[in-house]
């Protein structure tokens, strides 16, 4: 004879379905809350990605749950949302935790990061502790960029790393958890030498790089604030960047629907299966709405031109593709290719202006022929910020154009340059590019032979300044 | 600097592009697409029985071909064109004698852009033929010759003429373009993001190209467009388009002409079975993991000027280095000439298009 339901079971089920309206459930008795929360386990809301196995199972947008984790109830009507996850999450009963631990339960999408600040050993469901926000602040008064931005960057750590030629003291509202680096501290670091021919300007930022002791970084240029979609909603740049470095980048053949591994879309058909893991996200590469990263002769020709277009779209840019990565937006996994991230190319006249500059542009060439070489990944597209006007693409073409005239030089030889089976570690991977540079570009214009010297002087500090760091 | 094609026309390039659609229903689909078709030139491939009449609809301009008119006008080398696959549709390209091909699925559906605006599939395709692609060098902010993109900080002057577009790849809403495993672990997903981009797929990368919203430039690139054996008496079916997307792709990057993906997207309809496709792709679920290899170390040589030349020393390789995977390769390679002897006989070089050399009967009725 079947067992009629019981009282508890009937009223597990009931708020099975009205849990999207519950909005605090640390009143639940544990095995109550237990039971609730196993029943909300779905294979269709969450990605299963396991570190180690998946040996012989089907490729990427497949679900499986373990089968030691799944406990009393098969799969039910509700689905385990973010919102849901974190109503759980935050009534702290250990039981509930550590079974989201051992299902290993991992959001593959931009999360919405739990507000609680324990250090939950969630992989993909980013711990903040895990990031470091660098600043370049080429302006004194932050405040209203920081206050743009707090909504996003609150929860972080940020590094503000003054431009040395800035003769202002900063102005920072309170509220966040920052360190702030002069020109002293920089002296202080790595030799005032050094710190004039390396870290002046737009390449202030990289002294953040050098020093950071978190695993992730993204940087935004300091005149740009968030910018909506199209639904009119704030884009919360940093945690797209951090999705795009934690979802694997598909780098080998280029899958027409884009990002495979976001919501709704998948590999496409005639998509090789033995490349469906992908590889790591090293680097992840912003775009601009309003003003957007041209160079001054385009922006000048067409004074009025903003891009108003937003492109809902994460790409990998395939292996072997070199592209212009603009600095004004962008996330990079440290430990996988920090020392890539380099200031060398310096123009005559740099100045203050994008326009003005192209240090970002070579240092991304650097970082992609680093990431073909190890075989990991770059991706571009989302996250968009909103570039604020500023400046006069006239003036700046009046007083720089040496740095477009240059990248017909450079691009070709990024294109070209192969590096040996020897270079193992994004520091090799730099030093052999620096003797390619010096041999191949620097007899063309002495701004080369300056940059194969600046990446020389750049493994050499950053091997110093993280042993310095090391505990 | 962006250039913005000259053409804003209604019906732009009507006298020099055809719309082949391969079909073995009918073709009511195309009352949906009437505004944007009915101007142009319509070369319809019907396959399989050929004593089925199908109808189209009145007030479209077209030819269509059964069976036996392919057998009757290739004679033995018919032997190249599938049968019972939409493979068969490289006929109509092949009798051609437009500069540009849209092909089109009869599934596939006039879709909607996030405005609520329907899209003109093909007025799209159209811009992105006449438009230079980008493929030596990635544009983060992809074309840069729409409307409102241009080319970012640091991307070379000298590269920014762009290569000639061979080739403009679009994509679908609705049932996404995915195979057969994938389809039977997410059989409800639908693709609804629509992504307002264009963008040249770069020098030296493959990707796989789906036949079921396609234009291509004839002049350029059309004999690489074959789409190989597929269907009945063939061990594979469903990577046609595959096919002739590496083979393009290659030939494209030797020749230094672009691909573009991306918009325009069409509404596709209906989620084929995917136990029928399983059936179908499970061997080129296997073989593609050496054909994609193959294709990505080949090298065309310098002597190779022409997209023939290239095509045929292409299915040189083929054999020799395909072989090995399965006898399917031998014949593929055979075929792969057979084709090209059948273009180059549709289509002779440089002779004003008077003389049709094609031994063609009085074309079926052209309504109008």
């Amino acid at each position: 004879m079947r067992t009629p339901p019981s009282l508890v079971s009937l009223a597990i089920d009931s708020a099975l379905a009205q849990l999207s309206n519950i909005s605090d459930l640390s009143f639940l008795p544990d095995h109550i809350l237990i039971d609730l929360f196993l029943s909300q386990w779905s294979i269709l809301k969450f990605e299963y990605l396991s570190g180690e196995n998946s040996a012989g199972e089907a490729p990427c947008g497949i679900f499986k749950l373990p089968v030691e984790g799944f406990l009393k109830r098969t799969l039910r009507a509700g689905k385990l949302t973010e919102k849901i996850l974190k109503l759980f999450i935050a009534t702290g009963k250990e039981e509930v935790l550590s079974h989201i631990e051992a299902l290993n339960i991992q959001l593959v999408l931009t999360p919405v990061l739990p507000t609680s600040k324990k250090n939950l050993s969630m992989s993909q469901i980013i711990d903040d502790n895990d990031v470091d926000i660098v600043i370049g602040a080429l302006h004194s008064d932050l405040t209203p960029f920081l206050d743009e931005w707090r909504p996003v960057f609150s929860r972080f750590h940020l590094i503000i790393v003054k431009d040395p030629d800035l003769k202002d003291e900063l102005k920072i509202p309170g509220g966040f958890n920052l360190h702030v680096y002069t020109k002293s501290d920089i002296d202080k670091a790595v030799g005032s030498a050094s710190s004039a021919s390396l870290f002046s300007g737009y390449s202030c930022r990289y002294f953040g790089y050098l020093i950071s002791q978190k695993k992730y970084v993204v940087s935004i240029d300091d005149d740009c604030v968030p910018a909506r979609d199209n639904n009119g909603g704030l884009i919360d740049a940093v945690a797209q960047h951090i999705s795009n470095l934690t979802t694997p980048a598909t780098p080998f053949f280029f899958n027409t629907l884009y990002d495979p591994f976001c919501k709704g879309a998948d590999f496409v058909r005639g998509y090789p299966f033995s490349l469906r893991n992908g590889v790591t996200c090293a680097l992840s590469c912003g775009l601009w709405l309003n003003l957007a990263d041209y160079d001054a002769p385009t922006q000048a020709l067409k004074p009025g031109q903003r891009n108003s277009r937003y492109v809902d779209a994460v790409l990998t840019v395939p292996a072997r593709t070199m592209l212009p990565v603009s600095g004004i937006n962008i996330g990079f996994n440290r430990e996988v290719v920090g020392p890539a991230l380099l200031p060398a190319l310096r123009l005559a006249k740099e100045g203050k202006f994008r326009w003005e500059t192209v240090e970002d542009i070579w240092s991304g060439m650097c970082v992609k022929v680093v990431c073909d070489h190890l075989g990991v990944g770059v991706k571009s597209g989302l996250p968009y910020v909103w570039r604020k006007e500023r400046g006069d693409a006239i003036e700046s073409l009046k007083k720089e154009w040496e740095g477009v005239k240059l990248m017909e030089d450079v691009v070709p030889f990024f294109q070209s340059v192969r590096l040996s089976q020897a270079a193992v570690t994004p520091e090799d991977c730099v030093i052999e590019m620096a003797a390619a540079v010096k041999e191949r570009l620097g007899p063309v214009h002495p701004v080369f032979a300056r940059a194969a010297e600046a990446m020389v002087e750049w493994v050499k500090l950053w091997k110093v300044v993280r042993t310095r760091l090391s505990p | 600097m962006a250039v913005v094609p000259s053409t804003k026309v209604v019906a732009p390039l009507k006298d020099e592009l055809d719309i082949v659609i391969p079909t073995i229903r009918n073709l009511d689909f195309l009352e949906m697409w009437r505004p944007f078709f009915e101007q142009y030139h319509l070369i319809i491939v019907q396959d399989g029985d050929p004593t089925k009449t199908i109808r189209v609809p009145d007030g479209f301009d077209y030819e269509l071909y059964n069976r036996n008119d392919i057998n009757r006008i290739l004679g033995p080398k018919a032997s190249c064109i599938s049968f019972k696959d939409s493979a068969c549709r490289c006929f109509g390209f092949m009798v051609s004698k437009k500069k540009y091909i849209f092909t089109i699925d009869d599934d596939c559906f006039v879709a909607k852009d996030p405005s609520g605006k329907e899209i003109n599939a093909l007025a799209q395709h159209i811009q992105n033929l006449l438009t230079p692609s980008t493929p030596f060098f990635f544009n983060t902010l992809y074309d840069p010759y729409r409307e409102g993109a241009d080319f970012v900080r640091g991307y070379p002057f000298s590269m920014r003429e762009g290569a000639p577009t061979a080739i403009s790849h679009g994509l679908w809403l609705n049932i996404p373009d995915y195979d057969a495993p994938t389809q039977l672990v997410k059989p409800r997903e639908r693709n609804t993001r629509y992504v307002d981009a264009v963008l040249t797929i770069p020098k030296g990368t493959l990707f796989p190209m789906c036949g079921m919203n396609l234009g291509f430039d004839r002049e350029l690139i059309g004999p690489a467009m074959y789409f190989g054996l597929m269907g009945d008496g063939q061990p594979i079916g469903r990577y046609d388009d595959m096919w002739a997307g590496w083979c393009a792709k290659v030939i494209c990057d030797h020749l230094s002409l672009g691909v573009k993906t991306g918009l325009p997207y069409i509404w596709h309809s209906k989620a084929s079975n995917p136990f029928v496709n399983l059936k179908k792709e499970y061997k080129g679920i296997y073989w593609q993991e050496e054909i994609i290899p193959f294709f990505q170390s080949v090298t065309l040589p310098k002597e190779c000027t022409t997209v023939q030349k290239c095509y045929i020393e292409l299915s040189k390789l083929v054999k020799e280095k395909l072989g090995h995977v399965d006898p399917y390769f031998q014949k593929l390679g055979d075929a792969m000439v057979t084709w090209i002897d059948a273009w180059d006989e549709l289509n002779p070089p440089a002779v004003p298009a008077t003389e049709p050399v094609a031994k063609k009967d009085a074309p079926p009725p052209k309504a109008k």
